[in-house]
This record gives structure tokens, sequence and C-alpha cells, in this order.
């Protein structure tokens, strides 16, 4: 009975370990990709990161020229979206429930990136900007 | 007796639905999720099914923003919205009257009935740090979310 209980503990941990997404986990995912993007790749960087988030773009859509648009100029603040909806903060010290699905994290930036610079961002960029926020 | 005593509760509870206040809100879950991701989650019955269809065959260039997803989740929200669509029941919503069936518009704000509604309404409010937009109802609805549109 006994060993049971400790095959059942031992699989549901596995199985959690398995399926949790985090940062660290996305960011792996994206520094994958990033080998395989730039042959030269010597890893992320949250300065890049955050020039980025910075970073007025003129080949998005007009009413959001930078992440700061919607997101302020302070990552570790609540934004908010054209449409007057408060978005919660981006960086990771203040909101612990960000990125924990790479789906999800993929959708906002392909989104985003679009909306922003106007085409997609790279594995680099994203990256660089996920360093950041996780530094933020 | 007991049922006349019913029926006399349901005139009186019946009006209460029926209160002209009141808009049923986004039920379904992905629907209600996905929109209110940026806004308010726009009643269905607020825009004709045509209006829908058009708004969501156009998602990466959403209102000026890229709002784009996944085909499944884009079909899945399509139908929702068109089978509780405004022109969907017996009765047309309010905000249908006087609409051009042929063009109708993608912007609840251009709908007569909105419009209306809203005379009245200085610019300079609309403008106001607390509003800001015409798309953030919740900023003067308080009750939005749950359907209650009524004035501040």
């Amino acid at each position: 009975m006994k060993s049971l209980i400790w095959i059942g503990i031992t699989t549901a941990l596995l199985a959690s370990t398995v399926k949790a997404e985090s940062i660290d986990s996305i960011l792996s995912h994206y520094a994958e990709s990033a080998q395989t993007e730039t042959s030269s790749f010597g890893g992320f960087d949250a300065g890049r990161g955050k020039a980025l988030y910075f970073k007025e773009f003129t080949g998005g859509k007009k009413d959001t020229p930078s992440c700061t648009s919607c997101h302020t100029k302070n990552p570790a603040q609540s934004g908010e979206t054209r449409a007057g909806k408060s978005i919660d903060p981006m960086a990771l010290s203040v909101n612990a429930k960000r990125y924990q699905s790479l789906k999800k994290t993929e959708k906002w930036f392909r989104r985003n990136c679009k909306s922003v610079l106007g085409r997609e961002c790279t594995a680099v960029e994203k990256g660089d900007f996920l360093t950041f926020m996780k530094n933020s | 007796m007991r049922f006349k005593t019913l029926l006399l509760t349901a005139i009186f509870v019946l009006p209460v639905h029926a209160d002209d206040d009141y808009i049923q809100p986004i039920a379904d879950q992905t629907t209600k999720d996905e929109c209110s991701a940026c806004h308010l989650a726009f009643p269905a019955s607020m825009l004709p099914k045509a209006s829908w269809q058009k708004i969501m065959n156009n998602l990466d260039n959403h209102f000026g923003e890229d709002a784009s997803l996944d085909a499944q989740t884009t079909q899945h929200i399509t139908d929702y919205l068109v089978a509780e669509a405004g022109d969907t029941g017996f009765w047309s919503s309010k905000f249908l009257r006087g609409l051009d069936s042929q063009s109708p518009p993608i912007r609840i704000t251009e709908t007569k009935y909105w419009i209306r509604e809203h005379r009245g309404i200085s610019d300079a409010k609309w403008k106001s740090e607390r509003v800001g937009s015409k798309a953030n109802c919740a900023a003067c609805h308080r009750g939005a979310e749950r359907g209650y549109y009524e004035d501040d």
C-alpha cells in the first residue's frame, strides 16, 4: 500500500515537472530557435531587451509605435489598452502570473510585434525582451 | 392559490429582466476571455450577424491593432457571436434600429441607437483621462461587465 502511494506521488511530481512552463523554460525554447536563426548567437541580453521595449517604431500600426504605448515606460506598472482596459504589469518581479505558457507568450508576441514593429519578432528579440522582464 | 401567487410573482419579477438598461453579456468563456483581454466583451446583440462576420474576418487589423487568433478559436468565437447577434431572435435588438443591412457598421458607436443614447456627452468628457475612448463603456457604466448600462 505504502509503495503504491509513493508511486502515485512520484508520478504526480514527474507529471508536474514535465508540464509546467516558466519564464526559464520559455527562454530555453527561444534560445534553441535563436541558435538556428543566427549561428553567432551568444545568449540573450536584458539591455537589448530594454532598448527594444523603449524603441519607437514606424513600421507598425500608427497608434502603437512602441511597447510603452500601452505598457507605460515602467514595466513594473500597470498599463492600459487603447480601449481603456487595465493591463497587468509585465515585470516578473511584480507579476508572477506571467510567462507560464509558451502558447500564450507566442500569441501576444505575434500580435503585438505586428502591431508595434509591423512584423513578427525574431527569437533573439523575444528572448532579449523576456530577459529584460525577468530582471525588471 | 399557489398558482395565483406564482403568477403574481412572475408579473413583478419578469419586468426586471426586460429592464431597458440590461443587455445580456457574453456568456461563452472563450469569447469572453479573448475579447476582454483588451476591451469590454461587447454584447453580441449590439451588432448584427454581418457585422460580427466582418470583424472576425479582419482580426489582424482590428481597429488599429493585430488581434489575430488561431483558426479554431476564431471560428468558435465567430459562431458564438453570430448565434447571439442582434438580428438572431424574433425581435431585433434595439441597436439594429435604422441600420443599413447591406452595409452594417463594424463600430457599435456608429449605430443610431448608440448615438442617440450618448447625445449630449461633450468631447471633453470623451477625451478625459477617465474615459479616453468610446470603447471604454465601463468608465461610466460601472455595471457593464455584468450587463447593466445604467448611467453613472
